[in-house]
């Protein structure tokens, strides 16, 4: 009865539990797989794929003496904290606006920017490429901070208005009685209290930003000035030849700044993420 | 405190500063100043594009040069070319069977995760995994993934003896499309799952329980109180993941470039191709255009819904 029970449970729980593991990690793995082997061993169709037999540092060496992958990541980050920084700063303004002044408009403007998050990049890159190249930041990163808010505020709008709705409102009218102003009720009890919210939508815009791919490739020309994932891919793969381990090492290089985010936010992550969902 | 305050206030009350400072307690003034800066961005790279974009359609733009209004041109271009016909059925493709998958996976995921076990907020953290990490890098990893001789998928299955030869993942149009729509599955199941989970917490444990009392099995209790409870947070994570997934550009330009010869191409790469490729600014946004009708549709489903659960 009790094995059946235990057998029960391993075939209804943990079998599907580690295919999903399986399925949802082994890209990671093979990855990190490649990272580690000289090129001789990854195109030794001989010896088994999913083991590394002879580690080697090579690649990350290659990666870095190479190609100006640190370039590249310190333009992805600056691209990323600027953007960031004024999404954050507007949208924090305009869901306070929207879901506590409670002006005239308040209702429509809100809806407006929600429809915003639903527009996909896909069908702006085109008149933004013109727009960009019209006010001469064609081959700029300065683009890419002024078009990056452009998903980035209605997610986080959306995301702080539903943190907004969580304060009590209470603690303004009483500070309003005691004659503070609207400006120092905002800087004073409001800000103060929304720094989680603040936070994760910080989070939320800078994984954004550094994720974002279609509008870095489409406005940035020049090697010096790429992100990360698009200058990996001009720079290491030279018509036929592909330079997988440099490729691979690029790739959980790049990927480590957003999973050291998320892993110390990581609740903060889901919180926002479900959040967003409900609101 | 509210001597300092009063003494604030006299001295405020008088002059310019004065009369800003009482413009700012009128909730509509402030309300609009404070929405201003997030206003005007949206504006100018997001309404003006959406709108320039419909024009551009209808012009004969190339980079760097104003086009010509031409009318439906493009458009009656589009309709002829088989390429665009190609990508209409590989978006739809990718779009149903993707998203299809995504659910079903995605809610397996979520009632696995939603038991009690040890380990499991780590789990749940492991699960995001695919959501979080820069889709591009884990494209180019499919890309390698994918690989027609170096494949550890066809090694293993090689050695399973269940194929004699290593899998041309993307030089057969057929394979390429199902292995787009694998790497997109993979991406996105995290998003379904993590959003499902924070319904099924909700739904109370007293209902199943009842539900055992009557006899029901594991199945009965999903269909009967699991998914009719889970269906409004269920409709709003799949419209949004069918807008994602319609407009997806990254996975396929990274892993195919919508090859080989054209044969993946969804709208988001060939309006790239035609466009940022090619210089035709017209005929891309014309493409990009055509999305519209099905995203608008998803939009308002996404809003009576949203709506609804307010």
């Amino acid at each position: 009865m009790v094995i059946e029970r235990v057998g029960s449970k391993v075939i209804k729980f943990y079998v599907p539990l580690a295919a999903y593991l399986i399925f949802l990690l082994f890209p990671f793995y093979w990855m990190v797989n490649t990272v580690f082997k000289s090129n001789t061993e990854l195109y030794n169709l001989d010896l088994n794929p999913f083991y590394i037999h002879s580690p080697t540092l090579h690649n990350i060496v290659r990666l870095f003496t190479e190609t100006i992958f640190l370039r590249w990541m310190a333009n992805t980050f600056f691209v990323a904290i600027m953007a960031t920084l004024i999404s954050l700063v507007a949208s924090l303004l305009a869901a306070y606006a929207i879901q506590r002044l409670q002006f005239k408009t308040s209702g429509p403007t809100g809806v407006a920017i929600f429809l915003g998050y639903l527009i996909p990049q896909t069908i702006l890159f085109i008149p933004l490429a013109h727009i960009i190249f019209k006010l001469r930041l064609w081959d700029s990163l300065w683009a890419l901070v002024l078009t990056y808010p452009t998903f980035l505020i209605p997610f986080c709008t959306w995301l702080l208005m539903g943190y907004f709705k969580s304060i009590p409102k209470e603690m303004e009218e009483c500070a309003m009685i005691d004659g503070a102003s609207r400006i120092k009720i905002f800087r004073r009890i409001i800000l103060p209290l929304c720094l989680p919210g603040v936070l994760s939508a910080g989070i939320f815009c800078f994984t954004l930003s550094w994720n974002e791919y279609l509008y870095a490739l489409a406005f940035i020309s020049s090697t010096a000035k790429k992100t990360v994932p698009i200058g990996l891919v001009t720079e290491l793969v030279r018509g036929d030849v592909y330079h997988w381990g440099a490729l691979m090492a690029g790739a959980l290089c790049a990927s480590v700044p957003v999973a050291l985010v998320y892993s110390f936010f990581v609740e903060h992550y889901v919180a926002g993420m479900t959040g967003a969902l409900k609101e | 405190m509210d001597a300092i305050a009063a003494s604030e206030q006299t001295r405020e009350a008088t002059g310019l500063r004065g009369r800003i400072s009482r413009a700012l307690e009128n909730p509509t003034v402030l309300g609009l100043l404070f929405v201003a800066p997030a206003e005007f961005l949206l504006l100018i790279f997001l309404a003006y594009p959406l709108l320039l974009g419909l024009w551009l359609g209808f012009t004969d733009t190339i980079v760097g040069r104003e086009g010509n209004f031409i009318g439906f041109e493009n458009y009656a271009w589009l309709l002829e070319d088989p390429t665009f016909w190609l990508t209409c059925f590989n978006t739809f493709l990718y779009t149903l069977v993707a998203v299809i998958f995504k659910a079903v996976l995605g809610i397996g995921l979520a009632v696995i995760l939603n038991r009690d076990f040890k380990g499991k907020g780590f789990m749940r953290a492991i699960v995001l995994l695919p959501w979080i990490i820069p889709t591009a890098l884990s494209a180019l990893c499919f890309w390698w993934l994918y690989d027609s001789t170096f494949s550890g998928i066809s090694w293993f299955l090689m050695k399973l003896g269940i194929i004699d030869h290593f899998i041309d993942f993307l030089g057969d149009p057929w394979n390429a499309r199902w292995s787009l729509i694998a790497a997109n599955v993979w991406r996105g199941v995290p998003f379904f799952t993590i959003g499902l989970l924070a319904g099924l917490q909700t739904i109370s444990p007293d209902l199943y329980e009842a539900a055992e009392i009557d006899g029901a099995g594991a199945w009965k209790k999903f269909r009967k109180i699991t998914l009719p409870l889970l269906t409004p947070l269920l409709t709003i994570v799949t419209v949004f993941s069918t807008i994602w997934t319609f407009a997806d550009f990254q996975l396929v330009w990274i892993i195919t470039k919508g090859g080989p010869a054209g044969a993946t191409h969804i709208f988001g790469t060939l309006s790239y191709q035609r466009a940022m490729q090619g210089g035709q600014f017209g005929e891309g946004a014309a493409i990009s255009n055509l999305m519209l009708p099905i995203l608008i549709t998803c939009v308002f489903i996404a809003f009576v819904f949203m709506r609804k659960e307010d």
